[in-house]
């Protein structure tokens, strides 16, 4: 059984529905790539997937043992966190509020996991500094490390190289995919970086207020839509 | 300059505004890094506006103070955390509709009753000096209250501050935590009011968390040292205030401002130096 199943589901912005016929499954292991145009309802879609926005029609279903939760997310950064004074450790070990419970406080286990954590990201050496003080690509690995904390099933990523240099993105880039082999969790990314997305994916879902392709990589690099929006780049 | 000192907390009142001081600009100086890093810092402004407004009709109607404004504080503070989310009007543009609607109506209340008068003078300015032992049990309760709560609630508040979609993606009720932040908001305002005044109360919340920002770049070395700092500067200013017999409150605020121009510096130095 999938993860998440979407069963020609809608969503709805101020009342007015601006992505449609979404029809798609998400299985254990996978990578999906979500893209799509600004304004092609990329982001309404992230939130009803997080459960934030509940569809107008149709439905969106976790299976396979996936609660809604457990739904690991790295966030678009908004202007709060840029002056956050917090260190890398505090923000890490945040991810772990969901399995606190009823407790006030972070036991060893917690500690233990966001140590582990930044371990596998490489930002363990930097647990001390400052959150805010660290480049783009550093904050990013940071916010994937609490993703992680929360999730050990299915990360959703919205947007993660945006803003970023070219070579720190190709750096993110293989830091997803080893997570996606490696810690076998589930990757949902959404994002208008074309190349290196697809290229990085094992499925593709194109939005255009409606869904217009969804299948693999390979299916997708073939289809007429995909040549089109990629321009002809048959190689990727 | 020992003799002084005892001489000043020989004094009953003053006994009872530092205990009920030091409280207050604890939880204040707390509640402070979370209302200025979510860009409210003008909230205590506004609710203590509503609060003024409470004390007027508490005092044309003869009731007793707190138990008026305590609710309508409450139901403000909630009223615009609710609007957040439901209204046209922004956040900080609501909580100016409410504070400047509230201050108004109070003044008229006023005005048409009892006439502006002392009452008016300690209600916009506080009146620390002038607690009785109940006050200072309701006062010294409510704070303990909020302090425990906060000290509970930490780890939510950090996440909930931090990043609100993230906790509440993941599965925390971000809701019902920044209803319990509101409603300590309120309680600290409403017991803060009495120390430094309806009109100077957002001074207690706005400036321990500058300074500390200033100083630390941890989430809990800003609330550790926000919440030394702000007793400190409230100690110190009501002795200042004693001894030079001006008034306590703005006595206090003065003496945060110093704080946080002093930390101001410091942090100007030290970019030097690094």
């Amino acid at each position: 059984m999938a993860y998440i199943t979407c069963k020609n589901a809608a969503f709805a912005y101020e009342g007015k529905i601006v992505i449609d016929e979404l029809n798609f499954v998400v299985h254990a292991g996978d990578y999906l790539c979500i893209v799509g145009e600004n304004g092609s309802g990329k982001s309404t879609l992230v939130k009803g997937l997080l459960r934030l926005k509940t569809p107008a029609r149709g439905a969106v279903e976790f299976g396979n043992g996936l609660k809604s939760q457990e739904i690991g997310y790295l966030p678009q950064q908004t202007d709060v966190q840029r002056d956050f004074p917090a260190s890398v450790y505090e923000v890490v070990l945040s991810g772990c509020l969901n399995r606190l419970g009823r407790r006030p406080f972070y036991g060893a286990a917690e500690k233990k996991e966001a140590l582990m954590r930044m371990e596998q990201l490489n930002i363990l050496d930097m647990r001390r500094q400052c959150y805010r003080e660290l480049s783009g690509g550093q904050q990013q690995r940071v916010l994937l490390a609490r993703a992680l904390c929360a999730t050990q099933k299915l990360l959703l990523l919205d947007e993660p190289v945006a803003g970023l240099d070219p070579i720190v993105t190709g750096e993110l880039y293989q830091m997803i995919s080893k997570i996606n082999r490696e810690l076998h969790v589930t990757i949902v990314m959404v994002s208008h970086d074309l190349e290196g997305a697809v290229g990085q994916a094992s499925h593709i879902l194109h939005l255009k207020n409606k869904q217009i392709f969804f299948g693999t990589k390979d299916q997708y690099v073939h289809s007429p839509i995909g040549r089109a929006f990629l321009g002809g780049e048959e190689h990727v | 300059m020992c003799e002084l000192l005892t001489e000043a907390v020989s004094y009953g009142f003053m006994q009872r505004a530092l205990i009920v001081g030091v409280l207050m600009s604890l939880c204040a100086g707390v509640l402070g890094v979370h209302l200025v890093l979510k860009r409210f810092s003008m909230i205590g402004d506004g609710l203590s506006h509503v609060g003024f407004a409470a004390l007027a009709l508490a005092s044309v109607l003869h009731f007793s103070p707190l138990a008026v404004s305590l609710p309508l504080v409450i139901a403000a503070a909630f009223f615009i955390l609710w609007a957040q989310g439901h209204s046209e009007i922004q956040g900080d543009a609501m909580v100016g509709v409410l504070s400047i609607g509230a201050l108004a109506f109070g003044m008229i209340l006023i005005a048409l009753t009892t006439g502006v008068n002392a009452d008016v003078n300690s209600y916009l300015f506080g009146s620390i000096l002038s607690m009785n032992k109940t006050d200072v049990v309701l006062s010294v309760t409510l704070c303990a209250g909020v302090f425990i709560l906060y000290i509970l609630f930490y780890q939510r508040v950090f996440a909930v501050t931090f990043d609100e979609t993230f906790a509440q993606a993941t599965g925390t009720p971000t809701g019902y935590y920044q209803a319990v932040l509101s409603l300590m908001t309120a309680v600290t305002i409403v017991v803060g009011m009495r120390v430094v005044g309806a009109l100077l109360i957002s001074g207690l919340i706005i400036f321990p968390a500058l300074s500390a920002m200033r100083l630390c770049r941890r989430y809990r070395s800003v609330v550790i040292v926000a919440a030394v700092l702000s007793p400190v500067c409230c100690v110190i200013g009501l002795l200042l205030s004693f001894f030079c017999s001006a008034p306590a409150g703005a006595g206090i605020i003065l003496v945060q401002l110093a704080a946080y121009l002093l930390t101001v510096f410091i942090s100007i130095l030290r970019g030097r130096s690094a």
